[in-house]
């Protein structure tokens, strides 16, 4: 019994270890029929709310089909789906990342641009710094916080300073529009250049002014279907009512313009 | 300008005072728990007892009575503690430990090397002067840490029992240069073993929980024990009681005659004791008659070794022991659990006043 | 593998052989990873990349904020491990439990806890801001937050050697007329050395690796704020190889700066 016991915990202990490579994530990629299933959706974290009203439209409409989702940057999805994570669709927040993923082969489909993003300031609240437009960023002593240029919407964000031509000087590039929106919400940054739908998430918390330079870099936002999803049918079904009207709706009410 | 130490301390039931006049050295002896490292503790500034002052050479080291609050710390009291590990600092050659202290007191560093190699030279360790206390042998070690201990100058010198973790090759080489160095040095000497009192010092104080019971020249505490553990430690049979004509009656009705040593006579029903030794003692399985003479039946506790006799040592409250040749023993029949009788004949019972 | 022949060199262990067995797992779990990266790193471009302005200003940063980080621990974690490890007060094992809670707090909620602290509208920040002292997004504020969190592993480890050294070599050095901070730096630090350098290269290593707080409360801008672990964390989205290669760079600094101080803890007495 004893040495049993032993040998069971180290078999376990191996099992675990090895089962880490193949088992991925462990979301069960179960489902064959379209009207069955999970479909698991890996979409940019800005697209947290759409989404997930979406799912619950899409659930109504298909039922028997669980549809779960993993929010993350867009790079970072990419690197899992490249590393064998299961996803079914995938809906990036730039074209750039899409593109890895098509270079890399992994798309069933041929990726569908669904909504748009520009870029708004987002003050604290009461706008302590006095922001008004997107000259009053190059103001000298003004905290500004940025996108780092290697993520989206840091990369708008240097469009639109070489458009314009009027260079930036943030205080802090960061990693993506959550750490952005955390500095300015905690005041510790007078303005932040994030999304207009970011702004629009964060409620009371921050102010938003829309400024028109943000015209010259428009986010495009791609969907695509997985290479080798089991759930083809159902993907390409999510992806329609994405792109289709009712999706167009759900994503207008929250900021997103038209592709 | 002597020293003088007197301290309470609740929490332990500590109360002793003690005065050591210049050049003198008091060996502090004790049963365990009995507060011989308390003293120390209190006099060097290591432990605060709840009440008590302490004066040396005219200095306040410590007083702490209801009003006034004085307390030199240890580094301002010209107290040196050599302890029974030495304790030498690891990181420092024996010439830089035993130059600790002139250092610290500011002494330039060539200067206090030069100091610190007449006191290695002093105490037989100029040639390991480089070494690290890691190379030393428990008893270099412990000579170094006199060496450092004397080159702080101290008013008075703390040796809590300096020779008790040597082993028995070293321990009679450092008494012997703790004697060259304690003369004319006012010190305090924690020990367990009668030899370092009766070499090293002037006076012995007995403490027993926490009060000194005794105190006197040591020749004369040990010839004329009034505690049992002084007793104990110049090994002669104690009993306590009451004076009576001819002796001395012992709480359990029993007397033990005796002769009194003092010729000053003491008034009968005062405390008393009666000292003799155990070599006196003889064993018999029959009580015997005739004067004068003390006999009392005992159960013997157990036998033991003691040099080329058998020590007999009797159950009881008494604590007696009997000193018989071995083959007496085995005529005897002597085993533990057997009913014996004791007798010592009066002219070998000291009696006096307790 | 050599770790198995010294064993069975050795003749006895004493170990079953289990526990041998998922001792190799418990090694593996570590060193696999660590193979994985120097694996897949991109050797004809490794050079250029780690070479980059981007990724020298950021293992300069680096290097900088955590020897500054580092002094700053020594500065102040020396006192506070005597304090706790030689005194006695009210609220001691509380105290105490508080200075260790950096190691087990998240890094990001003591990067929210500096910013409350430390920013603009934080305990200290208006204070400070009156002064002229803006921390927020500056170097110190790098340097802030690899304090925090690397101060409890040299607390916890002088205090550990404190401890263990016990006060009696302290008192004798008192009786021998010693003042206390004679005492100090003669006899208690070279006691503690060893204890001592092995808390200070934690407190660097934990330096060198900070990232969470330093996110959060020190921001991320090329060569004030942005730290290799951070330039790590950014390359990731744009370019991975970079990513890899630099993680390469962190890890050779950690294992050097480690090598060192365990080769020779007792040397350099104070």
């Amino acid at each position: 019994m004893k040495p049993l016991a032993k040998a069971a915990a180290v078999v376990l202990l191996l099992a675990a270890l090895t089962g880490c490579g193949s088992a991925g994530t462990g979301v069960p990629a179960s489902g064959k029929n379209d009207d069955g299933g999970t479909l698991t959706v890996f979409a940019a974290a800005s697209l947290r709310s759409t989404f997930i009203e979406l799912a619950e439209r899409f659930e109504a409409k298909h039922p028997g089909v669980d549809v779960r989702f993993s929010f993350a940057g867009s790079s970072d999805l990419v690197s899992q789906i490249s590393q064998g994570a299961p996803a079914d669709v995938f809906a990036a927040a730039d074209t750039a990342t899409m593109t890895r993923l098509q270079d890399a082969q992994l798309t069933e489909s041929a990726p569908v641009a669904f909504a748009t993003n520009t870029l708004a300031i987002a003050v604290p609240p009461g706008n302590p710094a006095e922001v008004q437009s997107y000259s009053d960023l190059a103001r000298p002593g003004l905290k500004l916080v940025a996108c780092a240029a290697q993520v989206p919407c840091g990369a708008a964000a240097k469009k639109i300073a070489t458009e314009t031509g009027m260079a930036l000087a943030p205080v802090s590039e960061e990693n993506s529009v959550t750490d952005v929106l955390g500095k300015v919400i905690s005041g510790e940054a007078d303005a932040g250049l994030v999304y207009a739908t970011d702004i629009r998430t964060a409620g009371e918390k921050v102010e938003g002014i829309d400024f028109p330079e943000s015209a010259g870099a428009v986010n495009s936002y791609p969907i695509a279907a997985v290479k080798g999803t089991p759930n083809k049918a159902a993907a390409d079904a999510f992806i329609a009512l994405a792109t289709g009207a009712q999706g167009r709706q759900v994503l207008a009410d929250a900021g997103f313009g038209q592709p | 300008m002597t020293f003088s130490v007197e301290a309470k301390i609740r929490d332990r039931d500590f109360d002793v005072q003690l005065a050591v006049a210049p050049g003198e050295t008091v060996a502090v002896m004790g049963p365990n728990g009995a507060g011989k490292s308390s003293l120390l503790g209190v006099i060097a500034g290591l432990l605060k007892p709840d009440s008590g002052s302490a004066e040396s050479n005219g200095r306040t080291l410590f007083r702490l009575d209801g009003g006034t609050h004085r307390w030199e710390p240890p580094h301002r009291r010209g107290t040196v503690l050599l302890a029974q590990e030495p304790l030498l600092f690891p990181h420092l050659s024996a010439l830089e430990n035993a130059a600790f202290a002139p250092r610290s007191a500011g002494v330039p560093a060539a200067k206090a090397r030069e100091v610190a190699g007449q006191w290695l030279a002093a105490v037989d360790m100029a040639d390991l002067a480089g070494r690290k206390p890691g190379e030393l042998s428990g008893g270099q070690a412990q000579r170094v840490a006199v060496a450092r201990a004397l080159a702080a100058d101290p008013d008075l010198l703390l040796l809590d029992e300096p020779l008790a973790a040597l082993d028995i090759t070293s321990a009679p080489l450092l008494r012997r240069l703790l004697k060259k160095v304690l003369a004319g040095r006012r010190a305090i000497i924690v020990t367990h073993d009668v030899l370092d009192a009766l070499m090293l010092a002037d006076r012995v104080v007995i403490l027993d929980a926490g009060r000194i019971v005794e105190a006197g020249p040591v020749r004369e505490v040990l010839g004329q024990p009034r505690s049992r553990f002084a007793a104990g430690l110049s090994g002669v049979n104690f009993v306590t009681g009451t004076l009576t004509t001819s002796g001395v009656r012992a709480p359990d009705g029993f007397e033990f005659h005796g002769h009194q040593d003092l010729a000053a006579a003491t008034e009968t029903g005062a405390d008393g004791v009666a000292v003799f030794p155990p070599s006196a003692v003889s064993v018999f399985l029959e009580p015997a008659h005739g004067s004068p003479r003390n006999s009392f039946p005992v159960t013997v506790a157990h036998l033991e070794p003691h040099g080329d006799q058998i020590r007999v040592r009797a159950a009881g409250g008494h604590q007696l022991a009997a000193d018989v040749t071995p083959q007496a023993t085995a005529e005897l029949g002597l085993v533990p659990g057997m009913r014996v009788y004791f007798v010592v004949k009066a002219g070998a019972v000291s009696v006096y006043p307790a | 593998m050599s770790a198995i022949r010294a064993a069975r060199n050795a003749g006895y262990t004493g170990i079953p052989r289990w526990v041998l067995a998922v001792a190799v797992v418990a090694a593996a779990l570590i060193v696999l990873p660590l193979v994985a990266i120097i694996a897949r790193v991109d050797w004809p471009r490794f050079l250029p990349l780690v070479t980059s302005p981007e990724s020298l200003d950021a293992l300069g940063l680096s290097l900088r904020t955590s020897t500054a980080s580092t002094f700053l621990c020594l500065v102040l974690g020396v006192p506070l491990a005597l304090v706790l490890a030689r005194s006695q007060f009210r609220g001691q094992r509380l105290l105490r439990a508080l200075v260790l809670l950096p190691l087990v707090l998240p890094p990001v909620v003591g990067g929210l806890a500096l910013l409350y602290t430390f920013g603009r509208q934080g305990l200290l920040g208006s204070t400070l801001s009156v002064l002229g002292i803006q921390i927020a997004f500056s170097t110190a504020a790098v340097v802030i937050a690899q304090t925090f969190v690397a101060l409890p592993f040299l607390v916890v480890s002088l205090e550990g050697a404190l401890r263990t050294a016990g006060s009696r070599y302290e008192a004798v050095a008192a009786t021998l007329g010693a003042r206390p901070w004679t005492v100090l730096r003669r006899v208690t630090l070279p006691l503690v050395l060893p204890g001592l350098a092995s808390g200070a290269v934690l407190s660097f290593a934990r330096s060198l690796g900070e990232f969470g707080a330093t996110l959060t409360f020190a921001g991320s801008l090329q060569g004030v704020t942005r730290t290799l672990p951070l330039e790590i964390y950014l390359q990731r989205e744009a370019d991975p190889d970079a990513a890899v290669a630099l993680s390469l760079v962190l890890l050779l600094v950690a294992v050097t700066v480690v090598a060192i101080a365990y080769r020779s803890p007792q040397r350099g007495a104070a």
